[in-house]
């Protein structure tokens, strides 16, 4: 079940942030807003960090 | 007048209560009972999906007390806020030996998912207690 990083980290992603949006944000438009930079922090900063330490695998 | 207006705040404070209590038994319940039937299903099925993902990743639930291991022991009270799904997870899945499970490529993912479940559980708890009391607004 989910053996991808990438798919675990996707849904991961979304997931969260779609509940940090709803707790946080009042309206749908700011919600939508919020929420998908929150996804997109998730993603890229976990990618941005995962290419870091690929010189250290140990 | 003071028994006029002692009524409304009983109600008041059963209602804040019941919804809290709603909140942590089932992710999105308390929202529902409060009204906020949109905001509490997609909490609901957000909440219940990562938990559901968890578990069917091997995640390890398994109930910590004590001071041996005080990590562990916040990890369980991080699984646990979740509510009535954990609970459920527990009498459903059959006793698995931990060495079988802890080799689970996915185990760790599982953990993750299932302790965020549980975590973001306790702010959606109280988020309902902020909307019943009136502290945040209709949304």
């Amino acid at each position: 079940m989910l053996r991808s990083h990438l798919v675990n980290l996707v849904v991961f992603a979304l997931l969260v942030s779609t509940v940090f949006a709803t707790l946080l944000r009042d309206t749908n438009r700011e919600r939508f807003k919020f929420g998908a930079m929150a996804f997109l922090a998730f993603v890229v900063s976990t990618l941005v960090i995962g290419w870091m330490t690929n010189p250290f695998p140990r | 007048m003071s028994q006029s207006r002692a009524v409304p705040a009983t109600r008041d404070a059963s209602r804040t209560v019941t919804s809290g209590l709603l909140a942590w038994v089932w992710p999105g319940l308390g929202h529902l009972y409060l009204g906020r039937f949109g905001k509490g299903l997609v909490l609901m099925g957000c909440i219940l999906a990562l938990f559901v993902l968890g578990v069917l990743m091997d995640s390890r639930l398994e109930l910590h007390l004590g001071l041996e291991d005080p990590l562990a022991v916040l990890f369980s009270a991080a699984q646990m806020g979740v509510g009535a799904p954990y609970v459920l997870a527990r009498l459903l899945s059959s006793p698995v030996d931990l060495s079988l499970m802890v080799k689970s490529p996915t185990y760790e993912y599982g953990n993750t998912f299932t302790a965020v479940a549980g975590l973001l559980n306790i702010l959606v708890l109280l988020d309902a207690l902020d909307t019943a009391r009136g502290i945040k607004g209709r949304s």
